[in-house]
């Protein structure tokens, strides 16, 4: 009896199984998972510009906004995949150890995780953006045009990537003007409103007249338009909320990458990748430059932003001291990917300490 | 909780239709105070259908995908144990200090400080396995969430401050102790900086109860929880003081209680509590410590303790409500595109309507019929 129960219940199942592989075999159905909410104008909003790139395709796509990087990203993850997505972004560090987890138990499915660096298994790829490369501009366009020759920094958290940033944007700067000094408040968040106007109003206090921003919100482009100082937008085109404030924004454009590797799994031809692309590529883009920005600047910038796509100028080129004054870079040489990612030392001109 | 409402002019209104009579009640009603909870869900449910209506979707099949799609399988249903069992622990401690007027509302720093602790402890054993890894590393958690809820105590008893600030505060400086430690020296060494530890060893983590499924021992802590606040609220002496003091405080006085050992005595179990949940999550599910180890809740158990009327088996049903308004949401995003927000709507609009129906405790609506 009660084998007969659970063979027909097994059956059953596997006839289930047989089924909606055959129903989603035909067309490729993507997901994304977000830790903010769609309207952050930031990071989230971005990852969500990409998606609908790829909805405009041809291709299905399901987002879940606002998923926490705790025990609970584990369980969006596995519905997702046991719901007939084929490709799943996920578009948070914090999901790293849940996507290597989950992508072990779905061969089939394919995992993409933003940021990290952890691909434990044949499904699973990793992506990132150059940023820095866009740092290079603003910091040029920054040691362009201060006056104060203080420059205001607000940083989230104290990982590589944001280091990354503040060098990059630093030693533009200074090649353009040697006596500008970044000054850093760091926010430790990614998205807060609140925290991110205290910092900038702290900066400006401390003489800042022209602030950069590594946290998502719009908070900061609007206090600098209050103040009547510049400032540079982050991952979004910020112009629209700060119109004279913000000189020029360094925007995300993940739809290219996010179209591509759709097309690879609708083709058969995903691979696994560990992508870190920047201007050349296009993932990493420049806003349109504000009318406040002098001519010759201008044609500096769009020359520079020409040869950070071909390669030929490398925003971390020799010689780069740090704070110290030890040689970080020798001259001529250009920092490799290695030392990039475990940046983790400020170099000189960046004022105060990384917090440990 | 309990509460007089001053109501004269609302059953003025009533008086002149002379067709509904509002008259208090000589003393609140035990049957609907077991009611009202089920009452405010049921209302949460229209309510809710109503806004997925306004919305545009259709709000039967957008009410299935929130409440009966996510635990219609077993994995659905083991998922719902998971993220109920801390908000059960949780609220089970948070049960003693309201019942005995204390307004803990620090769990979250509770559960974050008992998770900083041991976690650390877990980490001092990150390459080493045995048997005796997993007690000390529990025992730690609970220490940890006492030490923490120590403090607004100590402050109220001795201070006289507000515990609701003071625990309220502390949420926030133990999340910047915890955010210190992942980004700084517990960072794991081979993980490029970023900002979590190593993960724990086997021996840290509690053991799974079904394998690939998530639920773990951790639900037992919490059964056992509920069994011994049941004895304690009704069968001891301590439960009794707890009573007494909840309802009137000059009582207690005038009784004699010892008032500031009790004080402590809940703060203490309560913190124990929310330290053993932290453990939970970061012992089971997640395995090492990051900076979001807790989606809130701390704060979600608030709802959770009063929805279950401070009463141990009511918080395991409630703990179990308010779970699935987690797991809805998810669910309902995925499938039919609705707003994952509308999951904090759902167990805001529980707690409202808890509050709003508490009304009829002390009044009761007499229908007399239209004088036609």
């Amino acid at each position: 009896m009660h084998k007969t129960l659970i063979r027909s219940f097994v059956s059953s199942l596997v006839f289930l199984f047989t089924f909606t592989v055959a129903a989603v075999a035909k067309d490729v159905k993507a997901a994304f998972v977000y830790i903010g909410p769609t309207g952050d104008h930031g990071w989230t909003y971005q990852h969500d510009v990409g998606r609908k790139a790829v909805e405009a395709a041809g291709y299905k796509t399901t987002y879940v906004e606002g998923v926490p990087e705790s025990a609970d990203a584990e369980r969006v993850l596995r519905q997702l995949a046991n719901s007939g997505h084929d490709i799943i972004f996920t578009t948070s560090f914090g999901y790293m150890n849940p996507t290597n987890k989950v992508a072990k138990e779905f061969p089939n499915v394919k995992f993409e995780h933003a940021t990290g660096y952890k691909r434990e298994h044949a499904n699973v790829s990793t992506y990132a953006a150059r940023f820095y490369e866009g740092r290079t501009i603003l910091g040029t366009i920054a040691g362009s045009m201060t006056k104060s020759n203080v420059i205001g920094y607000v940083a989230s958290f104290p990982i590589p990537e944001v280091i990354r940033g503040i060098n990059s944007f630093t030693l533009a700067a200074q090649k353009v003007n040697p006596n500008i000094k970044t000054k850093i408040v760091w926010a430790f968040t990614w998205y807060d409103p609140g925290k991110e106007a205290e910092a900038a109003k702290a900066l400006i206090d401390q003489g800042a007249d022209i602030i950069a921003q590594h946290t998502d919100s719009t908070a900061i482009v609007q206090i600098a338009e209050k103040s009547g100082i510049f400032a540079f937008g982050q991952a979004s085109d910020m112009d629209k909320f700060a119109p004279k404030a913000v000189l020029t924004s360094v925007e995300n454009n993940w739809g290219p990458y996010y179209v591509d590797r759709v097309k690879a799994v609708a083709n058969g031809t995903w691979n696994q990748k560990d992508t870190w692309h920047g201007i050349g590529d296009g993932m990493v883009v420049i806003s349109d430059l504000d009318s406040a920005i002098p001519a010759d600047v201008r044609a500096k910038v769009n020359q520079l932003e020409k040869d950070l796509a071909s390669g030929k100028v490398h925003s971390f080129t020799g010689p780069i001291y740090d704070q110290q004054g030890n040689l970080m870079v020798a001259e001529g040489k250009t920092a490799d990917d290695g030392m990039l990612a475990g940046m983790m030392t400020y170099v000189k001109g960046v004022e105060g300490d990384i917090p440990k | 909780m309990l509460m007089k409402l001053p109501l004269k002019n609302l059953e003025c209104l009533w008086e002149e239709e002379k067709l509904i009579k509002i008259v208090k009640r000589d003393q609140p009603s035990r049957a609907i105070f077991f009611l009202t909870p089920v009452l405010a869900i049921f209302l949460t449910l229209v309510s809710g259908g109503l806004i997925f209506y306004i919305l545009g979707f259709k709000p039967f099949e957008a009410l299935k995908f929130f409440f009966i799609v996510p635990i219609a399988d077993m994995y659905g249903f083991s998922e719902l144990l998971l993220k109920a069992t801390p908000l059960c622990l949780i609220a089970i401690g948070l049960s003693f200090c309201f019942k005995s007027n204390n307004w803990n509302i620090g769990a979250e720093g509770q559960l974050t400080f008992g998770a900083i602790v041991s976690g650390g402890i877990a980490l001092l054993f990150y390459d080493q396995e045995g048997f005796y890894i997993l007690p000390i590393v529990i025992l730690a958690g609970a220490i940890g969430g006492m030490l923490y809820a120590s403090i607004p105590a100590i402050l109220k008893t001795y201070f006289n401050t507000n515990e609701i600030l003071v625990s309220l505060m502390l949420v926030y400086v133990s999340k910047l102790i915890l955010d210190y430690l992942v980004v700084g020296p517990w960072s794991n060494p081979e993980g490029f900086n970023f900002p979590e530890t190593r993960q724990f060893s086997d021996s840290a983590r509690l053991p799974l109860l079904v394998e690939g499924l998530r639920i773990h021992a951790g639900i037992f802590l919490a059964l056992a929880a509920v069994v011994i606040s049941w004895f304690i609220f009704y069968k001891t002496y301590l439960g009794f003081q707890m009573k007494v003091s909840g309802f009137s405080l000059k009582t207690a006085k005038y009784a004699g209680y010892k008032g500031k050992k009790m004080i402590i005595l809940v703060f203490l179990i309560s913190g124990a509590c929310a330290g053993l949940a932290g453990v939970g999550e970061i012992t089971g599910p997640i395995g090492q410590l990051h900076r979001e180890i807790s989606p809130d809740y701390g704060f979600t158990a608030i709802i959770v303790a009063f929805l279950g009327r401070l009463n141990p088996v009511g918080i395991i049903f409630a703990s179990l409500v308010v779970a699935i308004t987690y797991l809805g949401a998810e669910t309902a995003q995925i499938f039919m595109q609705i707003p994952k927000y509308t999951g904090q709507v759902f167990q805001g609009m529980i707690l409202f309507f808890l509050l709003a129906s508490d009304y009829l405790l002390f009044f009761k609506i007499k229908f007399i019929g239209s004088k036609k």
